[in-house]
């Protein structure tokens, strides 16, 4: 269900704890497997769970906890615009509202070419970098002035 | 984005260099100097507690607590596996020091640690990292690896039967991981819900085992506090609040950024080194820790040093450095209303005061904030506010209250405006 490189990856995971802790590596499993499969599915978390041995159960919690885990299908770019108040101080709304307007989406929304989803996320902890976006929960966008955000737009073509 | 180093993490540090986060970068600026110094000397771990005593270093994640106290705590003689973690899940609004930190000087960090396991009698350790950093993270563990490669981590560290294994935990977006007790389940695989306490990390920690948990900064500074002397340390501060701090500053000045200054220094001070107020515009409040630290107004704010001491002094606190800057045009509404929907988005759902409450606070900040405020809700809040402050678990509850009692008790004018009004002297968050 995963590629080897992932399996790899997850191994790498694993190695980190001690050898009776192997549920400590549930987090980054379930990072890897999403980066690969973009979104988990039940059967997906299932799978995880089974590979780092222990119950599908205690997968599903850690999945359904922690808000950067897609459970539903998300576009080939999920963009999540931090409106927080540090980023709101520096044009976080209007950040949002101008991807909005761009891509024709509200918030948890995804275009009908499956290209794009709007996120609204918090605190990234970067302020001082503000507005930010992060692009596929992992690529940090800084200072997102509408200039920045048709650049970045670019190169996500 | 600025980074203003004139302390004991960024000194040295050449931000023009490529490379500058680098080990070879990091042994010439004289990393890694310290834990030569005490496997060479070989001082005990009771003279490096002591030392750290000296330093008067308070936890720079936001509790201030003194860390060479929090290091005595731990049972030197336990017969079975102790854990060493540092806490850079950094998600409180504001505040952005420790990314900057695992970017720009991850080595000061592992050495820092290293040390630690070292004063101990740790051979383990864990940095737990922000989520939504993953880069860093990455960083991280390059720098981790570099550290092995070089001698500096793993087993038999310099030739010495001393060892200390370290490894990098990604956190995937809860900010309440950054409690030390989320964070220890969150470390073992589970929701991050924090734990009671007692029994504290000390006795019963990471698997159950004596755990010391610590900032990122405050494992920064270890390095110089060893390489220096604690009294070097402690006077570089004030007394009580001994060192350098990093100041996280957002918000409306011309140089946003991480500022590493003495304890102490005036506020007007800080907010000159950022360039002064965006736009020449007034300065209205701050927060001056957080999100989580009350707001102060700009005539109290001016009045006070940037210290454990004076903030608290000022009924507010330091926490974690975060100083978030507000002119004369924000509208305290509807900032307050985005950080209570932060709070009630982020608890954990455990306690019962804080689920409901940090709900019923947003909902009702909310509707004054959209013009249908009722003449009651500011009593409605204050009394919702006292019935979640010191009945939950952990800190989040009294997190979600602070914001808003500081708002009531400088800016009450403006909630009362706006429910007598349906609308707003200022404009909303744009």
């Amino acid at each position: 269900m995963l590629s080897q490189e992932s399996l790899a990856q997850i191994d790498r995971e694993l190695a980190k704890y001690p050898a009776d802790q192997r549920r400590s590596a549930i987090m980054g499993a379930l990072r890897i497997a999403q980066t690969e499969k973009r979104y988990l599915t039940n059967e997906l978390i299932e799978f995880v769970a089974g590979y780092v041995r222990i119950p599908p159960v205690a997968a599903y919690e850690v999945a359904t906890f922690y808000n950067m885990y897609d459970r539903k299908p998300v576009g080939k770019y999920k963009l999540t615009v931090c409106t927080n108040l540090p980023c709101a101080l520096s044009g976080g709304y209007s950040t949002a509202e101008y991807l909005k307007q761009k891509l024709g989406i509200g918030f948890g929304e995804t275009t009908a070419d499956g290209k794009y989803t709007l996120a609204e996320g918090e605190c990234m902890g970067a302020c001082g970098y503000a507005p930010v976006m992060l692009v596929n929960n992992h690529s940090m966008c800084s200072h997102m002035t509408p200039e920045a955000i048709e650049k970045k737009l670019a190169e996500l073509e | 984005m600025t980074v203003y180093a004139k302390g004991v993490v960024f000194e040295g540090v050449d931000f023009d260099n490529p490379n500058h986060w680098r080990l070879e970068e990091y042994v010439k600026r004289g990393g890694y100097a310290a834990l030569k110094k005490i496997l060479n000397e070989k001082i005990t771990q009771d003279e490096v507690i002591a030392e750290m005593k000296t330093s008067s270093l308070r936890g720079r994640g936001g509790a201030g607590f003194p860390t060479g106290l929090k290091w005595s705590f731990m049972p030197r003689n336990f017969p079975g596996q102790k854990y060493l973690v540092c806490n850079t899940d950094e998600g409180e609004p504001g505040t952005f020091k420790d990314l900057d930190i695992i970017v720009s000087n991850p080595h000061a960090l592992i050495e820092g640690m290293i040390i630690g396991g070292y004063a101990m009698g740790i051979t383990v350790g864990y940095n737990y990292i922000h989520g939504e950093v993953f880069e860093a993270y990455q960083r991280f563990e390059e720098a981790l690896e570099e550290a092995r490669a070089a001698g500096f981590l793993g087993d038999n560290i310099l030739g010495t039967d001393f060892c200390f294994q370290l490894h990098a935990h990604h956190g995937y977006g809860a900010y309440i991981c950054g409690e030390e007790t989320a964070l220890l389940e969150s470390l073992e695989g589970k929701k991050g819900q924090p734990r009671f306490k007692p029994p504290f990390p000390a006795s019963y920690g990471l698997y159950g085992k004596p755990t010391t948990i610590n900032n990122t900064e405050t494992f920064a500074s270890v390095p110089y506090i060893i390489r220096e002397g604690g009294q070097k340390f402690l006077e570089l501060g004030k007394p009580n609040n001994g060192g350098t701090k990093l100041f996280s500053v957002s918000g409306h000045v011309n140089r946003p950024g991480n500022y590493e200054i003495p304890l102490g220094t005036p506020f007007a001070d800080l907010l000159e080194m950022c360039g002064g107020m965006r736009g020449g515009k007034k300065l209205k409040a701050v927060i001056p820790g957080g999100s989580s630290a009350p707001v102060l107004p700009a005539d109290i704010m001016m009045q006070c040093t940037m210290d454990y001491d004076s903030i608290a002094k000022a009924g507010s606190m330091l926490g974690s450095g975060a100083v978030i800057v507000m002119d004369e045009t924000v509208c305290m509404v509807s900032a307050l209303e985005r950080l209570s929907y932060f709070y009630h988005e982020e608890s954990c759902g455990q306690c019962t005061p804080c689920r409901e409450g940090t709900g019923w606070l947003y909902r009702i900040v909310h509707r004054i904030a959209h013009g249908e405020g009722r003449p009651e809700d500011l009593d409605l809040l204050a009394s919702i506010g006292d019935n979640i402050a010191g009945r939950t678990i952990c800190a989040l509850g009294d997190a979600a209250v602070f914001p808003v009692r500081g708002m009531l008790k400088h800016f009450r004018s403006e909630f009362e405006y706006m429910i007598e009004h349906g609308q707003s002297q200022f404009a909303a968050l744009s």
